[in-house]
């Protein structure tokens, strides 16, 4: 849409009979993805100012970063890097659904789907056992700002996960109970896009997370700190 | 692909069968709304009685010993909170957002019915939840409407165990709310028009209610942000914005956190939060105004313009909340001048309505005095907004009534009006009935003028440096005698006009039952929503086929036609001529 032009036109000029607003929500996908933006928009908001009250909290004398120096738990990344391969295979496996609906290749597109419910799962197993892992190593919500930020940003991100794995069950057992294939294959494609948003999600919080304190200084100075 | 309207669709169409559904597990937007405008004119006349309880407090102090200190900063900060969040942004959008939007736009309904239903529960849900909080031990919170750390969750504020909590979750549960109807507005207005309603064919109502809901989809997330980290400060004991402190004489565990960071937050929240109510404010106004002036609103494309610039703008204003914060001083010069610019595209909407009204057929009508009764009051508390937007005029006045009578005025009283102008305007689509009169003239009066009585004497307290939240003003040098003798007065008159809304509630009641029955489009209005087969509109709103539209929503006295407004639904070929 042409905001400039559609903002620009003279309405008491024009009094024929208009166009059609849009054609192609036939099958009703245009406006769920509409509505999903707005909703990825709002969310967007929210985990940004998460991260940007994160850095400013950043410069402040107690914050320890969880990563830079070898005591810190994510020195070493390698569980936040099999966690990151397992929400990466269930966006695969979802995309791989969202091809196979297209081309109307139901079976596939649910074998496909429910490799994405499986791995999806164990992202957010995996999660929680990283909370337990941090927890034994004595690394409290309340301990130090980078733990809390860790918890809740984390938690925020797989309550979101938890929220699209419902939406997919539920789209699974409509399918079963209805048998209509049009509204699982819209279901799967918005299901598509809300997995990749919150896999490159993951990723900017895997990066904060694994920042060194140098790092946050850095990003702070950025931001005019 | 032939074309289907999206509430034309099969599965769209959802007839309630039983009362139940038509009525409580609604999902028609017209039932919806009135749930919601219901729902948000009750939990209203709370915070209406809790004014009118500090008023008494600050008008004849040592007088009532059921207000205490406590009680006193609870009123205050239920009564901000309730008016901000619970009444105005929910009557605003929920109500008239979900009432307007399908029909002005010519839909069936909105685009996700289901999600809109779940909205109003959600919002009940919210509002129970804060009410809650009167009758949970200690009470509900005192901390102020903004909920200030460190002192909102610190023993010694009232409700700091478990109001806090309540209000925190409540807010969390009204922003699902929103969002759940937000999401629906948007998608409607972008999808379901009818056809031949381009986006500039709109309503200005609709433009408001439209932006405001992207504003309010963009901003609600930092309010939501920093209630989630209080909660963890209080909950969890973790340290966002605790900073290391000395509470009823020791230390805390706390270290390091940033007050100043959940001010910015919540402002960032805040000042959209303005433009959240005022712009569907400014939209409904224009209509009347036009409506009832029998003339098209003056520069319509500006005033699209404007809502959209003002949208934007309002992002990057929210620090003028904090020129007495500790923030960096460098920042109040930027925030200062977004401030001024803001006020551009805010004041071409009022030339615009005054413009509308000039040389205009001017009806009288109880919506249009009200209407008119705005455009004073949003220009007096504009231009106090200019006053107080400088950085070394706020510092002296930041914490004296002068604040307050400003944001009474402009974000207080002006929407307010609009509502009560709204509500009047839009009373017979809703009712198939006419209010009374009489009564809505009496309303009108006492509202306006004691508005004036109860705001502009505040603004000469705040002069004199009377400050605001304090319960008792003791024996203080610098205030006169005469202060409180003006605060008497102030709370005479905002008594009186508490009162007067029961011409208001009493009008409603018996017009609802036994108003005079109107004819269909008594305002003879050209905007698709009195165009309806059936005055109410009944289910589907437009009986078999949607209505298709050839203009724009303001065709008044259109040279050479005969009558005096042209529908949008009427093609140029079908339209009277004067001398036919």
């Amino acid at each position: 849409m042409n905001i400039i032009g559609t903002l620009s036109q003279k309405p008491w000029l024009d009094n024929s009979p208009g166009e059609i607003i849009d054609e192609t929500f036939g099958n009703g996908l245009r406006p769920k993805q509409i509505a999903l933006n707005f909703f990825l928009g709002a969310v967007t908001v929210m985990f940004s100012l998460f991260i940007v009250t994160f850095v400013a909290r950043s410069q402040y004398p107690d914050f320890q970063a969880l990563a830079g120096d070898v005591w810190q738990p994510f020195y070493d990344p390698m569980r936040l890097w099999v966690n990151t391969g397992l929400l990466f295979i269930g966006g695969i496996a979802i995309q791989a659904s969202s091809y196979f609906a297209k081309k109307e290749k139901t079976k596939y597109a649910v074998i496909a789907l429910a490799f994405a419910l499986v791995f999806t799962l164990q992202f957010l197993v995996a999660q929680m056992m990283l909370w337990q892992h941090l927890h034994n190593l004595g690394y409290y919500v309340a301990s130090n700002p980078a733990n809390s930020y860790f918890y809740i940003l984390t938690a925020i991100h797989g309550m979101h996960l938890v929220g699209g794995l419902l939406v997919l069950m539920n789209a699974l057992l409509s399918f079963y109970r209805k048998n209509s294939f049009i509204q699982f294959s819209n279901s799967v494609r918005l299901c598509t896009r809300y997995w990749h948003y919150f896999f490159v999600v993951w990723l900017v919080l895997f990066a904060l997370m694994t920042s060194s304190t140098e790092t946050f200084e850095t990003l702070a100075a950025l931001c005019g700190y | 692909m032939s074309y289907v309207a999206i509430a034309d669709q099969v599965s769209e169409l959802h007839d309630p069968q039983s009362f139940i559904t038509k009525y409580v597990w609604s999902q028609d937007h017209k039932v919806i709304a009135i749930q919601y405008g219901t729902t948000a004119v009750l939990v209203g006349l709370v915070a209406l009685v809790l004014s009118g309880l500090m008023r008494l407090q600050l008008g004849f102090p040592d007088t009532f010993d059921f207000i205490d200190p406590n009680s006193y900063l609870q009123f205050v900060t239920m009564h901000g909170m309730i008016m901000v969040i619970y009444l105005l942004t929910a009557l605003l959008l929920g109500g008239f957002g979900n009432y307007l939007i399908p029909l002005m736009v010519g839909a069936r309904d909105m685009v996700f019915p289901f999600l809109n239903m779940l909205s109003y529960w959600s919002y009940l849900l919210s509002v129970i939840i804060l009410m809650a909080s009167f009758f949970v031990p200690g009470g509900p919170t005192g901390a102020g409407w903004t909920l200030y750390p460190p002192q909102a969750i610190l023993p010694g504020t009232p409700g700091a165990d478990w109001g806090i909590i309540l209000m925190l979750v409540s807010l969390g549960v009204f922003i699902v709310a929103f969002t759940m109807g937000g999401l629906n507005y948007v998608t409607t207005v972008l999808q379901a028009r009818a056809r031949g309603m381009t986006l500039m064919r709109m309503p200005l109502s609709i433009w408001g209610i439209f932006v405001a809901t992207i504003l309010g989809l963009l901003a609600f997330p930092a309010l939501l942000v920093s209630a989630v980290m209080m909660m963890f400060d209080k909950v969890l004991a973790t340290s966002f914005f605790m900073p290391a402190l000395v509470s009823l004489g020791e230390h805390s565990e706390t270290v390091g956190g940033s007050p100043v960071l959940f001010q910015h937050l919540f402002w960032f929240f805040g000042h959209p939060e303005v433009y959240i109510v005022a712009l569907p404010a400014f939209g409904m106004v224009s209509d009347v105004l036009s409506v009832h002036a029998r003339k098209n609103i003056f520069g319509y494309r500006m005033m699209v313009w404007a809502i959209v610039a003002i949208g934007g703008l309002s992002f990057v204003v929210w620090a003028h909340h904090m020129y007495v914060s500790g923030m960096n001083p460098t920042f109040g010069f930027f925030f200062a001048t977004t401030t001024l610019i803001i006020a551009v595209p805010t004041a071409i909407k009022v030339y615009n309505w005054v413009l509308t009204l000039w040389r205009g057929n001017i009806h009288m009508t109880i919506p249009m005095i009200f209407a008119i009764g705005f455009i004073f009051t949003f220009t007096h508390g504009g231009l106090t907004g200019l006053f107080l937007g400088n950085v070394v005029i706020d510092l002296p006045l930041s914490d004296t009534y002068f604040v307050v009578a400003h944001f009474h005025m402009v974000m207080g009283v002006s929407p307010i009006l609009v509502l009560f102008a709204a509500i009047y305007h839009w009373f017979p689509l809703a009712s198939g009935r006419m209010f009374n009169e009489r009564l809505g003239q009496l309303h009108f009066w006492f509202t306006f003028l004691g508005t004036y009585a109860v705001y502009l004497p505040m603004h000469y307290l705040g002069f004199l440096g009377v400050p605001r939240r304090y319960f008792a003003m003791g024996n203080t040098d610098f205030i006169p005698e005469s202060a409180q003798t003006l605060n008497s007065g102030i709370t005479v008159a905002a008594l009186i006009v508490g009162l007067a809304q029961i011409f208001f509630i009493v009008n409603i009641i018996i017009s609802i039952r036994g108003g005079r029955k109107c004819d269909k489009n008594p305002w003879n209005a050209a905007s698709l929503e009195w165009l309806t087969p059936d005055m109410p509109p009944h289910h589907g709103n437009w009986g078999k086929t949607l209505p298709e539209v050839h203009r724009w929503a303001y065709d008044y006295s259109v040279p050479g036609a005969k009558d005096d407004f042209i529908p949008q639904t009427t093609p140029e070929s079908e339209v009277v001529k004067e001398n036919t």
